[in-house]
């Protein structure tokens, strides 16, 4: 069943004439290494004026030199504290919890420092919402070590004295003569920080506060305003349903403020037979497309379509839709499953339009989703788009006095960036509280320098009555204060934003402990404290509801009408974030930058993604060169009078009819040049609406991509992926959808795994522990937190996108994707099976062999596999790398000569080879070439040096610590003690960790399940990371 | 002839002999161990019992005072002269009380220093704090009556080294006068001969024994070989000693001696290095630590002062401390001026290599001594062993692991042991021995 489905990795493998991936499968290089071009070019090699015994002479004299130079001994000091703080323990860890709230990623995490630095983020397991970090949170400890931070605070590019600009904007804000104020912030959603607005509003007359999302939900919060009378997100949690259906809702991605892979990757292991249902109408390929069960690639138009279908027939309201046959039939099946469903399901929707907004909640209501809870809508976005335009307006006319900014960056992030910066020029007083000197900050008078925010205080409430504190892990690095601390200042209090926070906690706090709060960096109040909180609560600007509005409930039938009159005028473009970059904040950070895109594959880029359909089309084109590496063309995309040059990918799944390109890169300012990368689409962002008509054009030119997708192939074993469907796991033996490989010894079959055919002996590893990893591919929403976590824990790498395109990539951890060309097998079966002659079977074979059209993906994280056979540890002639008796294959890299017999002999290809010296090295500039960012580096890791291989170690410093506690305790280990940095940041929990030595362990459970199989067992390697097969709920309702 | 030959041996006898000599005749600097403690038991004019003053005043008093130095309290020399001795019996046994009723010379002491409080001595008798006054009115001893056999002996030492040099000279020049006596008669007697045409014998046309040898080639491979074997044993031992400083004794910015604080007094090596305990650092004591005991110590005693380092060479050394730590001696408070020391680290582990000192010092309950030797008697802190790969492999071999009492080894040793049929485990069979467990 599982070996009936055809994986594949890029466009180019489905390419049946493609002489590249032919070769990729037979040999490493496609071409011959050119050696003959150099030494056969005799004149040039004549002409040299090294000979080759000067050269030996040299080679002589340096290695004498150099073996002399390092007999001596350098000396070493070390600085001991003077005063000792209490709680440090030089070498020993210590833990806080904080939240990050940058306007665009809230959670709530704990911050592990070593001597007081900062050096990783781990998820907090005390938290009941936003918990969970992402690849931007795991990465964001990197981003206090930035190198381009602002030091202190400027004038006009001159560095100038706190006190210095307290004075002058103090006197300027005073004398305004009667002009607005106007505080264009991030959304904190921060109570005490909207109490400190309120009170500055309160000090200066004619002060507005404009909150601007750069990537706006404003529609959403309009909706759920007109529905439930608050500006507000629904809230829901989607491990309590087993009916997902989404309309081009990117719930795993960032949509509505992200963080609900953990709820929904819950529901989706099959639990006693059972799994929910996951529909997915999209036109990008997205993050949570990728997952689904079912995908419906669709243009942007016909999203909206879809929606007012769904509506009609979920609540059996409006008339019949105007979709075509085949899509009309998939909203149907949808309706019915919901239906059937009941209150067990749920329809959200990412399409940015009020009545598309409206439509899903009336859905949920209609069916009294248990997904959704009313009493806690989420705050965590507080955009107004409408206000934003405003205020372009009112500056352009000159009616603001004053401008304060916090926390974003409109000159680049507004499509309007012209209009805003005309405006700037027309306001008196122009502050930028930032921390790097951005497109904003340049333009702006003063620049109030503020603190990351792992040195700052601050509160956020992520939904109603989910509280979480932020508290310093480190002092200020530099000569920072936060936008509170100065806005205190200005208001003419004198108290201390702790303090402030402090004392406006009481109410929120009711009689539990500040510092338990503190301590646990979370608190839920059951009921909210209204007489304590009204006064803190802000009345956001913009239109307040009319009361009438709300109580006769907006016009859900005219919202649907409108909806399915939606027309495209040729194609729509569909603006999206990524995984890595997000809203662009952290465009400075290496390890972001570095992290491939889950579904492209594709790092250091932004890129117009696109139907190979629509690419025949356009004559847009993507080829790999000789070494595998990914070459694109560009294409001119414009929307109105905006008009960019991006990249082009040729996407699988994209549907024919739209396009769509990441926001967040193209930064310029404020940001090392090596990070100036991808162009910003920022300008394309019309209205703030992610959905736009464009028209695209090829232009001249080839881009070369950063593409990890033909890397390393697997030599043609197609097998490395187990999928079935609900169906067959639930009804048939597991040898149908699980066999172990077999073969023959004299004639009798024997399963790989048997001792029978095995080549080496077993050693005994029953005692003690014995590691064992393992990865579930239906939890695993690909979400990339593992691979940024295993960056910071060991030490891994940049080494930047032309290394990258090299397949020189460092990662440790890589989530490979891999599309397969099916819907489902019983549809192919049932194809193959209905051919009736020759010429049905040339078209029918023909669509069954398009299959870039709608892929089905999996997400397969591959880490070293640690084999109990590892075909590494025997090819090895130093003995560099050798296995331990508690499973894990150990790499001594001091040990390492760096013939890399290893990595060519590893089925996996998971050993990265250091071809260059990473660390202090100006050809690399990334964090580990300055004093501030190398102080993110564990101190408990080697940083690996040139010429040796490395490998994932199964975090062995991770387990040995756990051991070594133990023992100085004197106690035995629990389950779950044992972790490794990607288990520990895994939050759908696709990643166990454990000892199998200790039985009653989740993980020696694991290892006995049905779906439980290694990768490539044939091939007898025996690994210590397991996985569990993919099981797709192909069920129709 | 056989005259001749019989003068050149005696004078290679004689430059034979003087060298023996000089191997020989060292100069053995005799030193007297210092009697340096001398007590001045003087009876003092108050007619106390010094002995009772001054154990008395260890108990009670040397917490806050010392005789001739300001510390919490002010110096207590001189004490006598400046109030009334009634005026002391009341301060003494309740100075709050004296402060509270007003008492000028109660308030002006009690400002000066900072408002701290004396505890109250209610327990004490009036006999008992004459005891005290006589004790602290001793006056200060000097230094150089203090140390007087120190110096003489020194003045001895030096004294007895000159002689025996000059002894030796005198030996030398006698030596020197004989060769060249030697030579003359020689040179005389050779020119009688050719006056008197003798004819003296050449020396034998012999084949040199070079020659003999070159020409032998079986000497020659055999000594090529052993040659080669000899060097390549050096050069293997050169190289293996490249990068192992054992034995390593920089010159620290203080000088800090393990000898005085580890050894004379008895301090508990964890007491300052307490992250050895539960860190992979032993961890530098922070100068905080220092202070737990230097805020009190200011000076070392006498009887601390050795031949190499003397007592105002340590004195010298905490002020180094004082100064770092940003501690005002005088007024008895930080200054708030610190600057760190800048400490020359001795064990230098490569990075690749993990080491836990919790592992070793809490869990297997290793003396800090196995690796670090005897600590306890080094004035200058060297490094002892040669962390060397192979002197940890070695160690790991041999050493049982603790398993007493450690629930976490409750399982593993029983099956280990079973496994290997040994009643102790080494650190090797508990896999101690594995690349990944150090090198990560």
């Amino acid at each position: 069943m599982s070996s009936n489905k055809k994986y594949w990795k890029s466009v180019e493998e489905l390419n049946e004439s493609s002489s590249i991936v032919e070769t990729l499968q037979q040999n490493e290089f496609v071409q011959e290494i050119p050696t003959d071009e150099f030494l056969g070019d005799k004149s040039s090699l004549e002409n040299s004026s090294t000979t080759r015994r000067d050269f030996l002479k040299y080679v002589g004299f340096s290695t004498a030199a150099a073996s002399l130079a390092a007999c001596e001994g350098p000396v070493k000091k070390s600085i001991p504290y003077v005063v000792q703080p209490d709680r440090i323990v030089p070498g020993v860890a210590n833990y806080y919890a904080t939240t990050i709230a940058d306007g665009y990623d809230f959670a709530s995490v704990l911050i592990k420092t070593r001597e007081g630095r900062p050096i990783k983020v781990e998820n907090n397991n005390l938290a009941t919402s936003n918990g969970d970090a992402n690849a931007r949170v795991n990465a964001s400890v990197l981003s206090l070590y930035d190198s381009s931070r602002l030091q202190g605070p400027k004038k006009a590019g001159e560095d100038i004295s706190w006190a210095d600009l307290d004075k002058e904007v103090g006197a300027k804000l005073n004398g305004l003569g009667g002009k607005q104020i106007v505080l264009l912030t991030q959304t904190f959603a921060s109570p005490s920080t909207s109490k400190l607005i309120a009170e500055f509003k309160a000090k200066y007359q004619n002060v507005k506060h404009v909150v601007y999302d750069a990537v706006s939900q404003s529609e959403a919060l309009d909706a759920y305003q007109m529905m439930y009378g608050e500006r507000a997100l629904a809230d829901y949690d989607f491990g309590k349903v087993n009916t997902i259906v989404s309309v081009a809702a990117d719930f795993l991605g960032d949509w509505q403020g992200g963080g609900y892979d953990s709820g929904y990757a819950k529901g989706r292991v099959p639990k006693n037979g059972k799994m929910s249902k996951h529909i997915q109408f999209e036109s990008n390929m997205s993050l949570t497309g990728a997952n689904a069960d079912k995908r419906i690639a669709i243009t942007p138009s016909q999203q909206k379509q879809v929606l007012a279908a769904l509506y009609a027939y979920v609540t059996g309201s409006g008339s019949k839709s105007s979709l075509g046959a085949d899509l009309d039939g998939e909203v149907v099946k949808a309706a019915k499953q919901i239906q059937k469903a009941g209150s067990n399901a749920v329809v959200v929707s990412g399409i940015q339009d009020v009545d598309a907004q409206l439509i899903v909640l009336a859905i949920n209501k209609a069916i009294q989703s248990k997904a959704f809870n009313e009493s806690t809508p989420r705050t965590i976005r507080q955009g107004d788009s409408k206000a934003v335009a405003q205020l372009v307006k009112d500056m352009n006319a000159g009616r603001v006095g004053g401008l304060l900014i916090a926390g974003i960056n409109p000159m680049y992030s507004l499509p309007n960036a012209n209009e805003f910066k005309a405006g700037l020029e027309k306001v008196d007083l122009s502050v930028a509280f930032s921390m790097h000197d951005d497109e904003t900050a340049s333009a702006c008078n003063y620049i109030a320098t503020t603190p990351h925010y792992l040195e700052s205080w601050g509160d956020v409430e992520f939904k109603k009555g989910s509280y979480s504190l932020m508290q310093p892990t480190i002092k200020p690095l530099f000569d920072t204060r936060q936008f509170q601390e100065t806005l205190l200042k200005w208001t003419g209090n004198t108290a201390s934003y702790h303090d402030y926070i402090k004392n406006a906690w009481t109410g929120i706090l009711g009689g539990s402990s500040w510092n338990q709060a503190l301590h646990d960096g979370v608190l839920v109040t059951p009921s909210l404290p209204k007489e304590d909180l009204v006064d803190a609560i802000e009345t956001p600007e913009g239109e307040a509801p009319t009361p009438d509005a709300v109580s006769a409930g907006p016009n859900l039938g005219a919202a649907a009408r409108r909806l399915s009159n939606a027309k495209s005028n040729g194609l729509e473009l569909t603006l999206y974030t990524k995984t890595s970059l997000g809203d662009g904040q952290q465009a400075n950070n290496p390890w972001l930058q570095e992290m491939p895109d889950p579904i492209t594959r594709t790092s250091w880029d932004n890129y117009l993604t696109v139907s190979k359909a629509d690419a025949e089309q356009l004559g847009l084109t993507n080829e790999n060169v000789a070494n595998g590496a990914l070459n694109g063309s560009y294409a001119k995309v414009t929307v109105g009078g905006a008009e960019v040059v991006v990249p082009v990918i040729i996407q699988p799944g994209q549907a024919k009819g739209s396009v769509g390109l990441a926001l967040g890169y193209g930064k310029s300012k404020g940001l090392k040049e090596e990070m100036v990368v991808g162009v910003n689409a920022y300008p394309l962002y019309q209205n703030l609406n992610a959905v736009q008509d464009v028209t695209v054009a090829a232009t001249e030119g080839v881009h070369e991509f950063a593409c990890v997708q033909l890397h390393n192939t697997l030599m043609g074993r197609g097998d490395i992926v187990k999928e079935t469907t609900l169906e067959i796991f639930n009804t048939k033996d597991k040898h149908d959808w699980n066999a172990i490989p077999e073969v023959s010894k004299n004639h009798i079959e024997f399963e790989v795994t048997s001792p029978e055919v095995d080549l080496w002996d077993e050693f005994d590893r029953s005692i003690g522990h014995h590691f064992n990893l393992s990865i579930d591919l239906n939890a695993c929403t690909g979400c990339g937190a593992c691979v940024i976590a295993c960056h910071a824990e060991n030490n891994v790498p940049v080494v930047g996108k032309s290394e990258i395109r090299r397949s020189r990539d460092m990662h440790w951890l890589r989530i490979d994707r891999y599309y397969s060309s099916q819907d489902s097998f019983e549809t192919d079966n049932e194809k193959k099976d209905n051919i009736a002659g020759l010429g049905s079977s040339l078209s029918e074979f023909g669509e069954m062999e398009s299959p870039s059209d709608n892929p089905q993906v999996v997400f397969q994280p591959v880490m070293c596999q640690h084999c109990n056979h590892a075909p590494c540890e025997t090819v090895c002639p130093v003995a560099a790398t050798s296995h331990g008796r508690q499973g894990q294959n150990h790499m001594a890299y001091n040990r390492c000569v760096g013939t890399r017999y290893c990595a060519n002999n590893c089925p996996y290809k998971v050993r990265r080879f250091n071809w260059f010296l990473y660390n202090n090295n100006d050809e690399f500039d990334y964090y580990m070439n300055n004093d501030l960012g190398r102080m993110v580096i564990n101190p408990d890791v080697t940083v690996r040096s040139r010429g040796v291989m490395e490998k994932c170690s199964m975090c062995i410093q991770m387990t040995q610590k756990t051991i070594l506690d133990a023992k100085r305790e004197g106690r035995e280990i629990k389950d779950g003690e044992f972790q490794t940095a990607c288990s520990s940041a895994c939050s759908s929990g696709a990643m166990i960790f454990g000892d199998i030595n200790d039985k009653d362990s989740k993980v020696a459970k694991l290892k006995e399940d049905d779906r439980m199989y290694h990768l490539l067992e044939h091939v007898g390697t025996k690994p210590n990371v397991m996985y569990q097969t993919k099981v797709r709920n192909t069920t129709e309702a | 002839m056989k005259q001749v030959k019989h003068r050149n041996s005696a004078s290679k006898i004689l430059v034979l002999g003087t060298v023996f000599l000089f191997t020989f005749f060292n100069p053995v600097f005799g030193q007297d161990e210092a009697a340096a403690n001398a007590v001045v038991a003087t009876e003092a004019s108050s007619g106390g019992d010094v002995a009772k003053g001054e154990e008395l005043f260890k108990s009670l008093c040397a917490a806050c005072h010392k005789r001739y130095k300001k510390m919490t309290g002010p110096a207590l020399f001189g004490v006598e002269d400046k109030y009334e001795r009634e005026w002391i019996y009341s301060w003494v046994k309740n100075s709050a009380a004296m402060i509270a009723s007003g008492d000028a010379q109660a308030v002006a002491i009690y400002e000066e220093y900072n408002k701290t409080a004396m505890n109250a001595f209610p327990q004490l008798t009036n006999t008992d704090i004459d005891d005290i006054l006589a004790y602290v009115m001793v006056p200060k001893a000097d230094p150089p009556a203090s140390v007087p056999g120190a110096d003489t002996a020194a003045a001895a030492g030096s004294g007895s080294g000159i002689s025996a040099n000059v002894l030796l000279g005198i030996l030398a020049l006698v030596f020197l006068m004989l060769m060249v006596v030697l030579f003359l008669v020689n040179n005389t007697l050779r020119r009688f001969a050719e006056a008197n045409n003798i004819e003296l014998p050449d020396s034998e046309s012999k084949k040199p024994i070079w020659k003999a040898f070159v020409e032998n080639q079986f000497l020659v491979l055999v000594t090529a070989i052993l040659l080669l074997l000899a060097s390549g044993y050096f050069v293997y031992g050169y190289f293996m000693q490249v990068g192992v400083d054992q034995g390593y004794a920089p010159i620290q910015p203080i000088h800090y001696s393990h000898k005085i604080h580890a050894g004379d007094n008895q301090i508990e090596c964890k007491y300052c290095h307490s992250s050895a305990r539960v860190s992979k650092t032993s961890g530098i004591p922070s100068l905080n630590v220092c202070m737990n005991c230097h805020k009190s110590i200011s000076e070392v005693a006498d009887a601390t002062a050795t031949a190499d380092y003397s007592k105002e060479f340590y004195d010298g050394e905490i002020q180094k401390l004082y100064k770092a730590v940003g501690w005002d001696a005088d007024a008895q408070k930080y200054t708030g001026e610190t600057e760190a020391v800048k400490w020359v680290r001795i064990h230098n582990l490569p990075d690749f290599a993990y080491f836990n000192h919790s592992q070793h010092v809490t869990v297997a309950g290793v003396e800090c001594q196995k690796c670090h030797g005897p600590v306890e008697e080094m004035e200058i802190m060297y490094q002892y062993a040669p962390l060397t790969m192979g002197w940890c492999i070695n160690c790991h071999r041999e050493t049982n692991v603790k398993v007493a009492d450690n629930k976490y080894y409750e399982k593993i040793h029983k099956e280990l042991s079973k496994k290997y049929g040994v009643d102790q485990l080494t650190a090797a069979q508990m896999g101690g021995l594995e690349c990944g467990k150090c090198h990560y």
